[in-house]
């Protein structure tokens, strides 16, 4: 049931319809936000936490109590208050467009997750694809916060994220192709729901086509480090070389802005790899529960619980693998991943069109 | 009723933007502003009931294309005298011509056609994909577009390549 149905049968006849259809906008807009900025302050403490272990340090210990949880919330706050420096000589325009545009494109990829049966924004039939597609707008922003900054870092941080990007969105499209042809659909939701199962011996990874599963979530998960720009594939915002890249001339409430689009395309990616190669919102037994008010709720937290998990294996190969220079980007994505992810696709299909005229699964 | 919301929607941003990518002075903020009529051409698209190639002209034009026209912008610093009038004229009066050899062409075909339902959408990936591989349908010319593409492809990655002299390596 979508959510302008369920206002307009809740909310008298007199209202007109466009109300509605603004009203429900605003409220999945404001759902949406709110689960985004709580994932980010969550990530960010546990970026630091995550950090702190493995360099045998603690990480923050003293805000709020017990493990520095309420750290990330207190900085936040902190970049809220700061004062909103623009520059003189930067594009007035571009400068104030570039972090709405970041953020509200990484917002609007997240209409297409599917949390759990029935709670997904918009269940659109290429679920994959519209979240591929939106996401390919962040660059756009990214360039314009580069261009807009008037500094010289800002301008190559750009230009590297751009071409990083524009670069594995090849690979990232291929290898989401393996899991599309497995299910035949290029939804979301309904991938998940055809991994359902008593165990989890439906899911993706672990289903008969497992030996093309493992390499072309390895081909993924390699694809959506650098397309989210984290390390080993930060060169947009290296430090060591380019002060800290886009955003360099961003303070407050902007620069939290593009902080919390990297948490959530960093989220946004993993729900991908969660939905369509380990099961989506299924696990082990919650079948039983099926039915009962419970059911969905925990769904919904199998799924998130998932997806942090990948993020969290985001930030374990942060710290782990050091940052790679840009040709070494740039060869790693034309000449290993997108052939790999070429062979896989050949791979893939002849193996789906066997199994199903021969074993007619 | 939301559709035709969503219809003023896209189309003003679309034209909107395009007038705007039209007339600004600063190029790099016309292209900019092109992102926006991209974007609003791939929500009449999706109004069209045309799912898949929304999706795909967000994901060629505004990803990709879009980011190759900045680039070149960006990196070629562009003198600001481009920016004549006499240039806009005519670039009117080749739209004008295109609109003339448009209406002659297609002028009497149904303009309005009825919005699809928003929330469901008709897929039509499937359509598509069978109607480029069948043989007795568009395969032929499906594969000559890309073995084309493929070529030009090979032929830009030839002229862009560093060339050595023999002597000088050695």
């Amino acid at each position: 049931m979508g959510i302008v149905q369920f206002l307009s049968d809740l909310l008298p006849e007199t209202i007109p319809y466009w109300a509605l259809v603004l009203l429900g906008a605003g409220i999945a807009f404001a759902i949406i936000i709110a689960f985004v900025s709580v994932v980010a302050i969550f990530s960010v403490w546990l970026e630091r936490k995550v950090a702190g272990h493995i360099q045998s340090r603690l990480g923050p210990m003293y805000v709020g109590g017990w493990h520095g949880w309420a750290q990330s919330i207190a900085d936040g706050i902190k970049l809220i208050l700061k004062e909103d420096v623009i520059l003189t000589d930067a594009d007035r325009p571009l400068f104030k467009l570039a972090p709405c545009i970041v953020l509200g494109t990484a917002l609007a990829a997240f209409v297409a997750v599917p949390f759990a049966p029935g709670v997904v924004p918009a269940d659109i039939n290429l679920g994959v694809f519209f979240i591929v597609a939106v996401s390919s707008l962040t660059t756009i922003g990214v360039l314009m916060a580069g261009w807009g900054s008037n500094n010289k870092w800002s301008l190559y941080g750009a230009m590297r994220e751009a071409a990083q990007v524009a670069s594995y969105e090849i690979p990232l499209g291929l290898s989401l192709m393996m899991p599309v042809m497995y299910f035949g659909s290029f939804s979301l939701s309904q991938a998940s729901e055809m991994q359902a199962g008593w165990g989890g011996l439906h899911w993706y990874i672990f289903s008969d086509s497992f030996w093309i599963a493992i390499p072309s979530f390895v081909l993924f998960f390699t694809a959506a480090l650098a397309e989210t720009k984290r390390a080993p594939f930060d060169l947009p915002e290296s430090e060591s070389e380019l002060v800290a890249g886009f955003h360099t001339e961003y303070s407050g409430i902007r620069f939290s802005f593009f902080f919390m689009e990297e948490y959530a395309a960093m989220y946004l990616m993993s729900a991908i790899g969660t939905a369509l190669w380990f099961g989506g919102w299924n696990f082990p037994g919650l079948y039983l529960l099926e039915g009962t008010a419970l059911f969905t709720p925990l769904a919904i937290a199998v799924f998130v619980v998932k997806s942090m998990f990948l993020v969290f294996v985001m930030m374990w190969v942060r710290w782990t693998v050091p940052r790679i220079r840009i040709d070494q980007v740039m060869a790693l994505g034309y000449k290993y991943l997108t052939p790999i992810g070429l062979f896989l696709v050949l791979v893939a299909s002849v193996w789906e069109y066997i199994k199903f005229s021969m074993m007619g699964v | 009723m939301g559709e035709i919301l969503s219809f003023w929607f896209f189309a003003t941003l679309s034209v909107g933007c395009a007038l705007l990518s039209l007339f600004h002075k600063n190029v790099v903020h016309s292209a900019f502003a092109l992102m926006g009529t991209l974007v609003g051409v791939a929500g009449l698209f999706l109004l069209l009931g045309a799912d898949f190639l929304a999706m795909t002209q967000i994901l060629v034009y505004a990803g990709g294309i879009l980011i190759l026209i900045l680039f070149g912008l960006m990196l070629t610093r562009p003198e600001p005298e481009e920016r004549k009038l006499g240039r806009i004229w005519g670039g009117i009066g080749i739209l004008g011509a295109g609109t003339l050899l448009f209406v002659e062409r297609v002028g009497d075909k149904p303009w309005f056609v009825q919005a699809k339902d928003l929330a469901s959408p008709e897929p039509t990936v499937r359509e598509i994909g069978l109607e480029l591989l069948r043989r007795d349908s568009w395969l032929f010319a499906f594969e000559f577009a890309s073995i084309i593409l493929l070529a030009a492809l090979v032929a830009a990655a030839f002229i862009a390549r560093r060339r050595f002299n023999r002597e000088e390596i050695e």
